[in-house]
């Protein structure tokens, strides 16, 4: 069966990029300590000798739209083209082209449907920054195939805090089970407090810094069922009007495992957002 | 209410980059232009299969063509659609780096918990 090499939960900056290639004299003066500590926490997935990664995320209205709105949506395609026209724009984020591990898809749409998720499919799939972020942090080479996975933190109705917990779980189950020697890490991106397009947006910290500092706790220990029984979808409104998406970072405590403590964790005070890096290794480093 | 309708074209002018700069130059023209020829568009299928009963409200037509974003804001458009589409039409015309974001903010200060509703 595969191998859960590491599982690995962080936010997505969109003006990473931007703030880590331009030259010297026009990069923004936090870009420097921002680098060094991608590079630690790309380290943590580089160690592991991963084949695949499974890619969880959410679309931000790029191709999903309110005429036919998914909730979960597992991609099954050869090959992913990433990243949209008004995410050049706005992030000067690049073109890019990923491969798919389709098998994998295939076994977790399978399985996951049989295990009570109805899960979307698309065999057509253009991949935004909730995906390309954590590549070109953590895998800039971009050479890996991938399974993405998108969860709707975006379009009300949405699925509760808990079920996302479940679908990490079971995502957890699915990649153990999937018939292959290959070496899975699960990677997911998310948000602490965000505020976007309200008045608490692009202050000098993210707009709730007291729930950034308990999410990373719960996040850093594990601790599910302490997270659960604060956060629903009527509280993440007061951290910030766009937090939901602190709900893939709890599909990704599912994913880690209830008590499941972090085996690196990192943070980082920008303005508008705290990033938040967090690394589990399922089996032990060395596995 | 037809804020699905606000939101869809919030989102199919800011994926175009010629109907971002149309709608920048000329809003009330753009709005009536999209109302009149896009609006019931269904986006995945033949033109031939369009909706047939997608309209503005008149408050929601006067917002989008007076390039209101307090108002979108306070009818309840999707706030990230509108701050991504209203960044890319207006973040140019300022020196300092988000000056137009943080003067968005202050703005929609009048505003607090509980947000207006952006249910569709």
């Amino acid at each position: 069966m595969a191998k859960l090499v590491a599982v690995i939960a962080s936010t997505h900056h969109p003006f990473y990029y931007r703030a880590s290639t331009a030259p010297p004299e026009e990069r923004p003066p936090f870009a420097d300590a921002w680098v060094t500590k991608i590079a630690a926490f790309r380290e943590t997935l580089t160690r592991v000798n991963p084949d695949v990664l499974v890619m969880v995320g959410s679309d931000h209205f790029h191709q999903l739209w309110l005429d036919n709105m998914p909730q979960f949506l597992i991609g099954k395609a050869p090959f992913y083209d990433a990243n949209f026209y008004n995410e050049e724009r706005e992030f000067g984020l690049p073109r890019m082209l990923l491969r798919g591990q389709e098998d994998l898809s295939a076994h977790i749409l399978r399985e996951g449907l049989d295990a009570g998720f109805d899960l979307a499919f698309s065999n057509e799939l253009r991949i935004d920054h909730s995906v390309t972020c954590p590549i070109i942090t953590l895998r800039p080479e971009a050479d890996l195939p991938i399974v993405p996975v998108y969860t709707n933190i975006f379009a009300p109705p949405l699925p509760r805090p808990k079920r996302f917990v479940e679908l990490g779980r079971t995502i957890r189950q699915l990649v153990e089970s999937w018939p292959s020697d290959k070496r899975v890490a699960v990677i997911g991106t998310g948000h602490l407090s965000l505020e976007l397009g309200g008045p608490r947006q692009f202050g000098p910290h993210g707009p709730d810094p007291v729930f950034d500092r308990k999410a990373v706790e719960w996040i850093a220990s594990g601790d599910i069922e302490g997270c659960l029984s604060e956060v629903t979808l009527d509280s993440l409104w007061e951290p910030g009007n766009a937090t939901h998406g602190f709900m893939d970072f709890m599909l990704m405590m599912g994913v880690a495992g209830e008590g499941a403590k972090a085996d690196y964790v990192d943070t980082l005070d920008l303005f508008h957002t705290m990033e938040a890096y967090f690394t589990w290794y399922p089996n032990g480093v060395t596995a | 209410m037809s804020r699905y309708l606000v939101d869809k074209f919030l989102f199919t002018v800011d994926r175009d980059p010629e109907l971002v700069e149309r709608y920048r130059e000329d809003p009330r023209g753009t709005v009536e232009w999209w109302e009149a020829e896009r609006a019931n568009l269904l986006l995945n299928c033949h033109p031939g299969e369009a909706s047939t009963w997608l309209r503005f409200e008149d408050a929601e037509r006067e917002a989008l063509a007076a390039h209101d974003y307090v108002r979108l804001f306070e009818l309840g458009a999707h706030p990230f659609l509108t701050l991504t589409l209203f960044i890319a039409m207006f973040e140019r015309d300022y020196d300092e780096p988000l000056a137009f974001q943080k003067e968005y903010g202050m703005r929609l200060q009048h505003f607090s918990l509980p947000y207006p509703d952006i249910t569709t």
